[in-house]
């Protein structure tokens, strides 16, 4: 077992530091001397050059990405010159409310998809499949922030149940918090379903076609145990891979419906670093997010790993 | 954001379940609403509509009547002309896009495919890097870099398809490289680039095509997307994620602002996603979803 | 026989729908089986043998049709209600598959396996279940079987995982074992020992077998009773010695001559049945085995002959030409 994550983290590291350079480079590019951009109005071409200095941003590409990689390795992001506040400080507060946001959006998903694809496989072809494999496909096609704006209209405007944005932290007010939380993961949760739906679905039907569920049967075992832990099990391995990666990807997609319902996440602190030219906020947050998706994959495979004694002992 | 990450299961085992043929009533709804809107749109300028831009300020969110046929936007432009125009923007985008995906994902992912070691493991890890980077992110920080235009936004969204379109071609050419009609060409002396082009590229084609339908929709989508917050086409061009943001202002009023566009907007996506898929399964069945 | 059957099928037909039109997989066959008693079924692939195993257990695919009754101790099992049928299977009614890869849950342990069986038909509580299955474990043969309890199908061998299969079947005691195949997925040197194995549990338990197998060289010293089965129907059934002093229907004797003997010369051919089995698709007029057969004459390719007696009534088989009478004159 070791020596299979052994193995998957030596995977991870060049990924990691390939994703850190792309990282520098891509907010290197961006436009206006970020000098001039900190002085404003106040800029004159001896105080920008002497600022320029001071952050050292007249020394060679390859050695302020370098130096900022030593930085980050010892656990210093950097500070936003904008603000004042590290980079560690920003994401520490904003977070809480993304991760939150992925969790709810995810558990939600789960919720619809997995006993909808359970009833699917088990009723496979009949009219209750079709038409829930048809819903799956037209909610695919549903985008995000279309079915924001129709939950919105739904349940803020029409019916005046929820409110349209705004939050308040989870410590201070779990369910004003949970109020605000509902309509943005529910959104993401709608977006989620299907996919899960979809992958369980196929998975559990080529499940239940296997000898061992016939023997199950054969041995009189109860359908309920026969579906969730004979041909359940097997079939989470795709489950798992396909949250993971959901999850992973949330982390930087869930930007539109924080933008949408007001939520201070870390998606909208990376959109707010790029019209600011925060530089700083912007290398770090985006080695944060596709760090953590990487270390999603990670986890992944190490859950894969535990649910397949199979993959785990080095057969397949 | 919807998916930029196509989710092509290479990994999963995906049944056959019994299924009959469903060219039905589906899906040729859906290929003629894709020819409806695509002609609507190619013949905004022509047919006999209002100007998009011209504001009518005593009109402004009105009612559908005869002289706007689905009523005006809140600064008195009319709807209908504003929606097809719109589409010019949304499908232009959608369909160029992925044209960029496919060109150089295809080549890549067939060339690794083909060719195997260093050069695939070298094109399989600069993809995952690729992937790795939200892709949200990556269009903004690119958008600010080069401006907003419609060519920078389409170019950039067709970059973002790169990786799904050279994991789609090459898990079809890994599966056919090792067929008996490669090997028989090699064996006849064929050079690489004959089996490649006369080979492989025909039968890895299908394929592609059906993923280039199902990224069109995904295009049209991120564009959307993108619009919506304001940060995808410039003024004074609209797309449909545009108007479906202005119209957000406007639900309290006239909810229709948003939603006809949004309409617009899921059935095309639909449809071509209906077609893509169709094409799909018919290329391989196992990977169809209906 | 004297004693009222265990299990008796009665004119068992199986109808598959498939694209190509209706399947006929079993066509109305009856045989009976006494407790304690084996009986063999001979086949080859496709012959129906297991279709009729599976209508046996009720564990048709759901577009299967099944006709007949199937009496299993004094109870119809196809109109019996789901629950009740559900608390006979690996109660009174167990079976065994033919790979054991395939037929045990490769992402549970062994242990749960067998515990599971137990504590749903004898309520036995956790630790007392794993006590009788490392009982099982061992009687079966199986070495160290506490630490296997813990372990996967995939990290035992072939033959060790088809015990298992056999432990588990025989964990609550089962008036009735069905055994499908249970040595064709296994080595040829641990076949024999399988085979014994089943034998001796089944003695110890006073059980009945069904030995389900395409070989007949597995069932000649081993069952009590033998039916061959051709295209859906079965052809001939006699018991054991009777079946391989005397058998009348020229398939069967095919098959005996098919099967390689240690004293014969080297590079004997062996004989083959020339011809495929028929498509069960498209039936046809006449003896399903006609295309094949030295003997078949004019009334072979226009009826299908039917189970008549020959020397003995427990000795039955359908032919028009049975061999050892002469060609014209059926008994």
């Amino acid at each position: 077992m070791l020596g299979f994550v052994a193995r998957r983290l030596v995977y991870l590291l060049p990924v990691l530091v390939a994703v850190s350079l792309l990282t520098f480079l891509i907010a290197s590019l961006l436009p206006g001397d970020l000098a001039y951009v900190i002085l404003g109005d106040q800029a004159t071409p001896d105080k920008v050059a002497a600022l320029r200095h001071d952050m050292g941003l007249d020394e060679p590409i390859w050695w302020r990405y370098l130096s900022w990689l030593g930085h980050v390795l010892e656990g210093d992001f950097g500070r936003s010159f904008r603000t004042g506040q590290t980079v560690w400080q920003a994401v520490s507060e904003r977070l809480p409310v993304s991760v939150e946001l992925m969790l709810l959006a995810e558990i939600v998903g789960l919720a619809i998809g997995v006993p909808l694809a359970i009833a699917c496989a088990v009723r496979s072809g009949g009219p209750f499949d079709r038409f829930m494999t048809g819903s799956a496909f037209g909610m695919l096609s549903l985008p995000t922030f279309l079915s924001a704006i129709l939950l919105i209209y739904l349940f803020a405007v029409e019916l005046r149940w929820l409110p349209a944005t705004g939050y308040v932290p989870f410590a201070e007010d779990p369910l004003a918090n949970l109020r605000f939380m509902v309509l943005p993961a529910l959104t993401l949760a709608l977006a989620e379903w299907p996919g899960i739906m979809r992958v369980l679905r196929s998975d559990m039907i080529a499940t239940l076609q296997e000898d061992y569920i016939a023997l199950a049967r054969a041995k009189g075992l109860k359908a309920s145990r026969i579906l969730f832990v004979h041909a359940l099990k097997p079939s989470s391995l795709t489950l798992i891979t396909i949250t993971g990666i959901n999850i992973g990807r949330l982390i930087g997609g869930a930007l539109i419906v924080e933008t949408i319902f007001a939520l201070p996440g870390i998606g909208r602190l990376l959109v707010g670093a790029i019209y600011t030219r925060d530089l700083i906020i912007l290398q770090g947050v985006v080695l944060f997010v596709a760090g953590g998706f990487v270390l999603m994959n990670f986890i992944v495979d190490l859950l894969y790993a535990v649910l397949d004694p199979r993959i785990r002992h080095g057969h397949a | 954001m919807a998916t930029l990450d196509l989710g092509i299961d290479e990994v999963a085992a995906v049944a056959p379940v019994a299924r009959s043929r469903r060219l039905g009533l589906l899906f040729w709804g859906a290929v003629g609403w894709t020819i409806f809107i695509l002609s609507a749109a190619a013949l905004a300028n022509v047919l006999p509509l209002p100007s998009p831009t011209d504001m009518d300020m005593l009109a402004r969110r009105a009612p559908p009547s005869r002289l706007h046929w689905l009523g005006t936007d809140g600064l008195g432009r009319d709807e209908l002309s504003r929606l097809l125009y719109g589409a010019r923007v949304s499908l232009t985008v959608g369909l160029c896009a992925p044209v960029i995906g496919i060109a150089i994902g295809g080549a890549l992912g067939l060339l690794a495919g083909y060719f195997r070691g260093r050069f695939e493991q070298l094109v399989v890890g600069s993809m995952d890097v690729l992937l790795a980077f939200p892709p949200l992110i990556f269009a903004l920080a690119v958008t600010a870099y080069l401006g907003q235009s419609l060519l920078n936004l389409t170019c950039i969204l067709g970059v973002l398809g790169i990786p799904a379109f050279m994991r789609v071609a090459r898990a079809a050419t890994l599966t056919l490289a090792r067929r008996e009609f490669v090997i028989a060409a090699q064996a006849l002396g064929a050079t690489h680039a004959r089996i490649l082009l006369r080979e492989l590229l025909p039968n890895v084609f299908l394929p592609l095509l059906a993923f280039f339908l199902l990224g069109v929709a995904v295009i049209i989508v991120a564009e959307g997307a993108l619009s919506f917050l304001g940060l995808g086409v410039p003024p004074p061009a609209s797309s449909w994620g545009s108007m479906i943001g202005e119209g957000r202002e406007s639900l309290e009023i006239a909810p229709r602002l948003a939603f006809i566009p949004a309409i617009a907007m899921f059935l095309t996506v639909l449809s071509f996603n209906l077609i893509g898929d169709t094409l799909r399964a018919l290329t391989d069945p196992r990977q169809g979803m209906l | 026989m004297t004693e009222p059957a265990l299990l008796s099928v009665e004119a068992v037909a199986v109808d598959l729908p498939t694209p190509r039109g209706n399947l006929r997989a079993v066509d109305r066959v009856d045989l009976s089986i006494g407790a304690g008693r084996t009986l063999g079924i001979v086949g080859e692939s496709g012959c129906g043998k297991t279709m009729l195993s599976r209508a046996i257990l009720q564990l048709l695919p759901k577009k299967a049709k099944l006709s007949g009754r199937v009496m299993f101790d004094g109870q119809d099992l196809v109109r019996l209600d789901p629950e009740a049928l559900r608390k006979l299977r690996g109660r009174s009614l167990a079976v065994v598959f033919q790979d054991p890869m395939t037929s045990l849950n490769p992402v549970l342990t062994i242990g749960t396996q067998l515990i599971e069986t137990l504590q749903e038909h004898l309520e036995l509580d956790g630790p007392a279940a794993r006590i009788r299955s490392a009982e099982l474990l061992a009687a079966v043969g199986i070495p160290a079987p506490e630490q296997r309890l813990a372990q996967y199908p995939h990290q035992l061998s072939g033959g060790m995982r088809q015990r298992v299969a056999i432990a588990v079947a025989l964990s609550c005691e089962p008036k009735l074992l069905i055994a499908d195949e249970p040595t064709t997925a296994l080595d040829v040197t641990i076949q024999a020992q399988i085979l014994d194995l089943l034998a001796r549990e089944q003695r110890r338990r006073h059980m009945a077998m069904i030995l389900i197998t395409h070989d007949l060289g597995v069932v000649a010293g081993r069952a009590d009773e033998v039916a061959v089965m051709y295209a859906g129907r079965v052809v001939e059934q006699a018991p054991t010695s009777a079946l391989f002093k005397n058998m009348h229907m020229p398939y069967t004797e095919a098959l005996l001559a098919a099967i390689p003997k240690i004293d014969a010369a080297p590079h004997t051919p062996l004989p083959a049945i020339s011809g495929r089995p028929p498509d069960p698709t498209r039936p046809m007029e006449g003896c399903s085995f006609s295309p094949r057969c030295r003997h078949a004459a004019g009334q072979c390719y226009r009826e299908k002959p039917a189970l008549v007696a020959a020397e003995t009534l427990d000795h039955r088989f359908a032919c028009f030409h049975p061999i050892q009478l002469a060609a014209g004159a059926c008994a």
